[in-house]
């Protein structure tokens, strides 16, 4: 969420999911939100059929959410800086911004005035196959609605641009005003329950809580203080860099943690390869996953019914997750978990509870310093909540932008890594389905969702099966450059024709075999939303 | 504005029902076809009051309050009115509670009870319909629909799944998919909605039957493990065990006021799965064996120490979870930091 936080001081999401409820135009891009997010998916249905709310959908597949939509742009997978920036130059050009705004609130806007000025319908439609007429309709919804909200996940984001994009829709949000206001914002909808509580807790290789900079000396001092040690002031690295490390042999021992990078992460044989070089490998989790099978040491932990803590929601609201019931055999809360390791290592870590811990939290970190558990005993608090008597903050960036200024970003559209050839023909773009979720750990072992969709499948067009003879139900042999797998066709509209989807789910047709480990250079997320592949009906 | 309930003096705002307004001053009207999420159609007459000067009976949950009114919710003709009504959705269908799921959390259970119906006075229907019960999640038996319609809204209403509806007239109508589809040959995404506003036992949880009845369950209130709507749910506990997950039919808390989805609802049962890992393992001649927690995290911890000692403690990295809570996520860093003393620590938010 690097994106966001460039341009507006922080990364999260800046209205409420209950605030959604209240725009009067939805702009949805790179989210199937019926089923990745049903619920917040609800708040948006109930807009549009109970107040007349309008949907301006992007999304190369016929998604659910279509059906809803007043316009559907399907833009060809990789192509979204362009279409944002057309929306932007339209709504320049027509003189639909709020100019107020723009100049009381927001700065560099003159550069990316200049920077649009290309992105003409006609010049658009050249690279997203999105027709200027629908453009246009689009952008004067978003511009001329009362209060207009933009949701998006990583259909934006996981792409070689991905941190430019959401800049593009950050400049969108400011041009019109749409920022911290009731029904109004930019707001990305985080994949699982904690990514955002991950994020704030300090799980990044350059932040501590909060995002105090590890590379800044008086925020590094303050940890220092808390902790009694003295901390390496070099920024780490990411996942991507350290998988590299790994088969390098920079990188000796890693720890995983309720993670499972062996289905998880682009390009999995080379992954395999880099895992398989280093001195030490620890995986604590609830299964024995594809990670965990090439772990060195392996340590049970407990899921979610069988401890205390708190989840920070995709609306930076923090909330408590409670013991419902114990643990089988001799598995143990992550915590205590890290906590035994800590003192091996002559930590001396003294915590009891996890509420000892959020004590310490909140003691260190500005943001949760008013969110106790007895205070989110019934209902969660939204964060920033600097002290005990704060109620929480539903809407960000009301009065000033968290980084003060609104910050406009010139960005450019450069087409994805991977481009399609003769030899691989396909766009191949992946993503989740309602019934199984991330790796599957968890959904693959649930009777309910497995019975809804027991197997991989893959997406195609109607056209494109007649064309290579694939008939509902055959057998497929998808390949990349990188690797290939086999899975059931699924025909149909959804995608267009040329493009495939094929959803990440599924260990014995594990869709990132296929995937490019191309990152975006500032966010280093991989692009698993476009790479090129060629499809053969096995025999 | 104000009105009179049984003889109180309340204030109340435009556009509230007088159910809405007695409800505020813990004045108790029975409800069967409302529920506060959706819009009130006034189908069972079950809430009816009587209104001073009105010459019939009122159902308070459509029925708007108006200034200077003056209402009755508990007078011999409303409560006659009411038992007619009951004992007609008692003998509709076939009332079994005795090995009924609701029984215990029944609104036409505790409004017989109330209304103090020994035996109905109408004879019951004559066949009996089979359960519906060809998919994992969701029961339907007919024979307890009451047809109070709060499925239909419910799934129409709130979650906007557009799935069920009404089909027939008369005393042939019957809630449910269209062309009487069953719930998995429609487009049911089992959000379980419908089964969480159903006032009867006619809608239930297909693996918590026969586990243990809703009341006799233990009710532990946290949030959803799945996905970033962090949905606030109950998962019910009998003997160390979850036998469902639910959410309370009114009066729900953010962000999902009692809405869930089909992972949230029915996607527990992972948590019982024979393959969960119970012992710590160590990889000895290739293979993962069974260690103590002393064994697995002293090997951890040494070849932690010596592979710093050896190459710097940035040759170790870690990876936490975004399943994790704050507090696991928040000591993970710290360890990484403090105690190992590098900055190698990410998580999968990028992927
Ligand atoms: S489970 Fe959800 S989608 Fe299915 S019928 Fe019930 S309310 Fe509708
Ligand atoms: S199934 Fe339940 S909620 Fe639906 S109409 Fe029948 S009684 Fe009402
Ligand atoms: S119930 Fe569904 S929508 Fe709600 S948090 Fe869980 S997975 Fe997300
Ligand atoms: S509850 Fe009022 S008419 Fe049914």
């Amino acid at each position: 969420m690097a994106g966001l936080a460039a341009s507006f001081g922080s990364g999260a999401m800046t209205n409420s999911i209950t605030d959604l409820g209240q725009s009067d135009c939805f702009l949805i891009t790179g989210s199937n939100t019926t089923e990745n997010h049903p619920v917040i998916a609800t708040v948006v249905k109930r807009a549009i059929t109970q107040r007349g709310a309008k949907l301006i959908l992007a999304d190369p597949r016929n998604i659910e959410l279509a059906k809803f939509a007043t316009v559907h742009l399907r833009q060809k997978p990789g192509t979204d800086i362009a279409w944002i920036n057309g929306l932007i130059n339209i709504i320049i050009d027509e003189d639909l911004l709020d100019s107020k705004f723009v100049s009381e609130r927001t700065e560099n806007f003159e550069a990316v005035k200049e920077a649009v000025k290309k992105y003409t319908p006609e010049y658009v439609e050249s690279i997203t196959s999105i027709p200027g007429e629908d453009l246009i309709e689009a952008a004067r919804l978003y511009a001329k609605a009362g209060a207009a909200s933009i949701l998006y996940a990583m259909g934006i984001t996981q792409h070689i641009t991905g941190t430019d994009a959401v800049k593009s829709l950050a400049n969108l949000a400011m041009i019109t005003g749409n920022i911290g206001k009731p029904g109004t914002g930019v707001n990305p909808l985080r994949g699982q329950n904690n990514v955002q509580g991950a994020c704030d807790m300090g799980c990044l290789p350059g932040n501590f809580t909060a995002y105090l900079q590890v590379a800044n000396e008086e925020h590094r001092r303050k940890f220092e203080d808390a902790w009694g040690v003295e901390l390496n002031p070099n920024p780490g690295l990411t996942i991507p860099r350290i998988i590299e490390g790994a088969g390098a042999g920079t990188i000796k021992a890693l720890l995983v943690m309720g993670e499972n990078p062996m289905m998880s992460d682009p390009d999995l044989s080379h992954v395999e390869h880099c895992l398989s070089k280093l001195d030490l490998l620890v995986v604590q989790d609830i299964f024995l996953n594809e990670t965990a099978l090439l772990a060195d040491v392996v340590l049970p932990s407990c899921t979610w019914a069988e401890k205390e803590g708190t989840f920070t929601n995709t609306e930076r609201r923090v909330q408590m997750v409670r013991k419902a019931v114990s643990a089988p055999g001799e598995a143990r809360n992550d915590w205590e978990i890290l906590k035994l390791l800590a003192n091996k290592m002559g930590a001396g870590w003294k915590y009891a509870t996890a509420k000892d811990v959020m004590d310490e939290i909140n003691n260190v970190t500005a943001s949760y310093k008013g969110i106790t558990y007895e205070r989110i005993g019934k209902t969660g608090i939204q964060w920033p909540c600097p002290t005990l008597d704060h109620p929480g903050t539903p809407i960000l960036h009301g009065i000033t932008f968290t980084r003060g200024k609104g910050l406009f970003s010139v960005t450019e559209y450069v087409p994805a890594a991977e481009q399609t050839d003769e030899q691989f023909p396909f766009v191949l773009t992946t993503g989740r389905i309602l019934y199984q979720y991330h790796t599957a750990t968890m959904s693959r072992r649930s009777l309910g969702l497995v019975s809804r969709t027991p197997e991989a499948f893959v997406e195609i067009h109607p056209s494109d099966a007649k064309e290579l003879g694939i008939k509902p139900g055959d057998e497929i042999e998808v390949s990349s450059r990188r690797g290939s797998i086999t899975l059931k066709a699924d025909v149909g509209k959804r995608v267009e024709k040329g493009v495939v989807f094929i959803p990440f789910h599924y260990s014995e047709a594990a869709v990132n075999r296929l995937t490019i480990a191309a990152l975006d250079p500032v966010a280093d997320i991989p692009e698993y939303k476009v790479c090129a592949v060629k499809l053969r009906k096995c025999a | 504005m104000k009105i009179i309930i049984d003889g109180k003096e309340i204030e109340f705002s435009p556009g509230q029902t007088i159910y809405q307004v007695a409800k505020s001053a813990g004045i108790h009207i029975p409800v069967l076809c409302h529920q506060e999420q959706v819009k009130p159609v006034g189908a069972c007459r079950v809430c009816v009051v009587e209104i001073e000067g009105a010459r019939s009976l009122m159902a308070a949950c459509a029925m708007p309050a108006g200034d200077g009114m003056v209402v009755s919710t508990n007078t011999e003709r409303v409560r006659n009115a009411r038992r007619i009504i009951v004992e007609m959705l008692m003998t509709q269908g076939h009332h079994n509670c005795i090995t009924c799921e609701s029984s215990g959390d029944c609104v036409l259970q505790d409004l017989a009870y109330e209304l103090g119906l020994d035996a109905p006075r109408f004879d019951g229907p004559a066949t009996l319909l089979p359960g519906e019960t060809g998919n994992e999640m969701i029961v339907r038996d007919m024979n307890k629909c009451v047809l109070c319609g709060l499925c239909v809204r419910a799934c129409n209403e709130i979650q906007v799944n557009l799935v069920l509806d009404y089909i027939g007239r008369g005393s042939n109508s019957k809630v449910g998919p269209p062309f009487g589809q069953r719930y998995e040959e429609s487009n049911c995404v089992f959000c379980g909605e419908c089964l969480r506003v159903c006032p009867v036992g006619a809608l239930y949880e297909k693996q918590g039957r026969f586990q243990g009845r809703t009341r006799d369950l233990e009710k532990v209130r946290t949030t959803c493990s799945y996905c970033g709507v962090g949905c606030q749910m109950d998962v019910r506990v009998k003997n160390g065990k979850i036998v469902k997950v639910t959410t309370d039919r009114e009066g729900m808390p953010a962000p999902n006021f009692g809405s869930l989805c089909i992972k949230g609802r029915f996607g527990y049962d992972y948590v019982h799965h024979p393959e969960r890992l119970t012992k710590p393992l160590i990889r000895r001649d290739g293979e993962l064996k069974e260690a103590s927690w002393d064994e697995a995290a002293g090997f951890v911890g040494e070849k932690l120490a010596s592979i710093k000692q050896a190459h710097g403690a940035d040759a170790i990295a870690g990876l936490s979870s975004a399943r994790c809570t704050n507090e696991e996520n928040y000591l993970f860093q710290k360890l990484l930091r403090a105690v190992v003393g590098t900055n190698n620590v990410d998580h999968c938010a990028r992927l």
